[in-house]
């Protein structure tokens, strides 16, 4: 195609991505340098009979004149990312001169909001992800044994976790588990103890967001596991049953090599997927005790006084790395591809 | 074909379908559960004494007289204003369908017959921005569109939900016009058809299943998305999953939580009706990518 006819065809989908992707993570950088303005203090000098006193009042009208002026805030640099909600290095380097041993001092940098939050969003990307594609995998494998009359609405009734929004899947299932839900209260039942309750402790919540991430992500797995095995060559199967390969052997010698790139695929996908979490979290109403980094973002944005521009615009630039250093691999491999397809 | 098990075995055989019967009973039951709760009154669904009131409806009866009520779904469509959201959610889904699909597949196929390499380079980029998580793109939204004074109204919305839900209708439509034989619109080509007459007399009438699975998943995103349309919306131009949210929020008034109840049961219902019908095209969707990746 001419460059020309090229550039009229793709010229409305570019704008709109340039429009309202590019610019918006350009915006976030430059917004990520700038800080609320501090309140313009003046000195007042009251007299009354019994003498005079000076007071320091906010001088609304010079704050709000300032703001109007400059509505993005004050120059600070650097000093967003390093201050005590974000990297928080002068924490981090008194901890690390007044611990005694290093389990204190990743004990005390995991209390920061930003560490607190990364330790969540990591956790829950290494644990989901791996069991993702597991749970994933032999759902497909038993689904595709079984008779193919009935398979259409099997596979319907399995990825309906999947078709939810996070924000809804999650309160079902936290109206289930809460406890005065159908699960929470025999969980009451069962344990004996009468006051357990999932929201009160944090070890409680993580495991249930988890159990959230798994049933919410392993339907895609599902999907493309099992249309991966539509694909599988018979030959080398009924080849390896004949030479006498247990089942095992023939999955994992003949399914797993075959079906290899997708596994690369959905795990990078739901990789990407789990490091953004965050609805799962409104939707237990687990602020508490987890948090991610998009969650500390959303909760800057929603922040009631004044919205702190900055501070999110500073965690969304070290999500966006954290994302880049995911997608690195998938970049390149299909780099890779188009190398070898021309 | 059976990869995993023998016909004879029948031991595996049972135990794979107990498999998949938990399986399906972990996926679905939180739905029909909740679907059965949203008739009920809240002292049965959320009860203190006995969960075994959800079934028996022990509440229910004393307060309505009837094992069943509607009581809640009338609370949340009038009073709770739910109407308005799934009004609101109406417009935004189908505008977003449309203007993307429109955008869509005319880049897209530029895209498929484009040998240049800055094609590559595009679909590199549209690649970065899918993973870009979409509050860190709110983020970005929020303070100019303060400035600018188009915050908090559909239109612009929808503008940003066409943008975010681009580079993958992009991939997708991509990969399907790489299907569609190149012979086709270069024979209308050398017979004297623009590339835009050609795309509209050759391409057009062949497009449609790539097409409906494109369409289908920009409805899901749409219809689903909670950041953008929670951050981006004033109260009064709320969306659904927002409006589901708002209702937890105010979790003193006695009505609200089964408000969000039958909210949620509303707002599900059309989904998974639409999947119900067109569960092929959104797993050819699904798998587009990851087969011939």
């Amino acid at each position: 195609m001419p460059n020309r006819s090229f550039f009229w065809f793709f010229f409305p989908a570019g704008l709109a991505m340039i429009l309202f992707i590019g610019l918006p993570i350009i915006s976030t950088g430059i917004q990520s340098f700038y800080a609320q303005h501090d309140q313009i203090l003046i000195e007042v000098k009251k007299c009354d009979p019994f003498g005079c006193k000076t007071s320091v009042v906010v001088d609304q009208e010079a704050t709000s004149k300032l703001k109007e002026e400059k509505p993005l805030g004050k120059f600070n640099g650097f000093g967003t990312y390093i201050d005590r909600n974000h990297l928080a290095s002068d924490q981090v380097s008194e901890f690390w001169n007044e611990s005694k041993s290093v389990g204190e001092f990743i004990g005390k940098v995991g209390n920061l909001p930003f560490y607190k939050a990364l330790v969540f969003t990591l956790t829950y990307c290494v644990i989901v992800t791996p069991c993702v594609l597991l749970l994933g995998f032999i759902i497909a494998l038993s689904l595709n044994a079984i008779s193919r009359k009935i398979r259409g609405p099997l596979i319907f009734g399995t990825i309906l976790p999947m078709i939810v929004t996070p924000l809804v899947g999650s309160l079902v299932l936290f109206w289930m588990i809460d406890a005065e839900g159908i699960i929470g209260a025999n969980l009451q039942i069962l344990m004996n103890d009468p006051y357990l309750s999932v929201k009160s402790s944090k070890s409680l919540t993580w495991i249930t967001i988890i159990i959230y991430g798994v049933w919410h992500h392993s339907p895609f797995a599902f999907v493309v596991f099992y249309a991966a095995l539509q694909t599988v060559p018979q030959e080398p199967l009924e080849a390896s049953i004949i030479d006498g390969a247990s089942r095992f052997q023939r999955v994992k010698h003949i399914v797993l090599p075959h079906i290899y790139p997708v596994v690369t695929f959905v795990a990078l996908i739901s990789l990407m997927d789990n490091f953004r979490v965050f609805e799962p979290i409104i939707g237990f109403s687990a602020e508490g005790s987890a948090q991610s980094l998009s969650w500390l973002i959303y909760d800057n944005l929603v922040n009631e006084e004044v919205i702190l521009f900055g501070s999110a615009a500073a965690t969304s630039i070290m999500t966006i790395i954290g994302i880049s250093i995911i997608l690195t691999p998938v970049l390149l491999r299909t780099w890779k591809e188009f190398r070898t397809n021309r | 074909m059976d990869f995993g098990l023998d016909k004879k075995s029948n031991s595996l055989k049972t135990f794979n379908t107990i498999f998949i019967f938990v399986w399906l009973l972990l996926a679905c039951f939180p739905f029909i559960w909740t679907f059965w709760g949203s008739f009920k009154v809240r002292a049965d669904f959320f009860s203190r004494a006995d969960w075994w009131y959800a079934i028996t409806a022990f509440n229910t009866f004393i307060e309505t007289g009837a094992r069943f009520t509607k009581e809640a779904y009338s609370g949340a469509w009038f009073e709770g204003e739910f109407w308005k959201a799934s009004r609101n959610t109406v417009i935004v889904t189908i505008s977003v369908v449309s203007i993307s699909l429109f955008l869509g597949t005319l880049g897209a196929y530029a895209l498929s017959r484009s040998t240049k390499n800055y094609a590559f380079w595009i679909l590199i980029i549209a690649l970065i921005f899918r993973a870009m998580p979409h509050i860190t793109l709110v983020s970005g939204y929020l303070f100019p569109f303060f400035q600018l004074q188009i915050w908090g109204i559909l239109p612009t919305t929808i503008v940003v939900l066409v943008a975010i839900n681009q580079p993958f209708t992009l991939w997708l439509l991509y990969s399907f016009f790489k299907t569609v034989p190149k012979e086709l619109d270069e024979s209308a080509l050398i017979d004297g058809c623009s590339y835009f007459q050609a795309f509209r007399h050759i391409i057009m009438p062949v497009m449609w299943p790539g097409v409906i699975t494109a369409g289908l998943f920009s409805l899901m995103l749409a219809y689903n998305d909670f950041t953008v349309t929670a951050l981006l919306l004033n109260q009064e131009n709320h969306t659904m999953v927002p409006k589901i949210q708002s209702y937890l929020g105010t979790n003193q008034h006695e009505g609200n939580l089964m408000w969000a109840v039958s909210a949620v049961v509303s707002a599900t219902a059309p989904l998974f009706l639409l999947v119900m019908f067109f569960q092929r095209q959104v797993i050819s969707g699904l798998t587009a990518g990851a087969i011939k990746g």
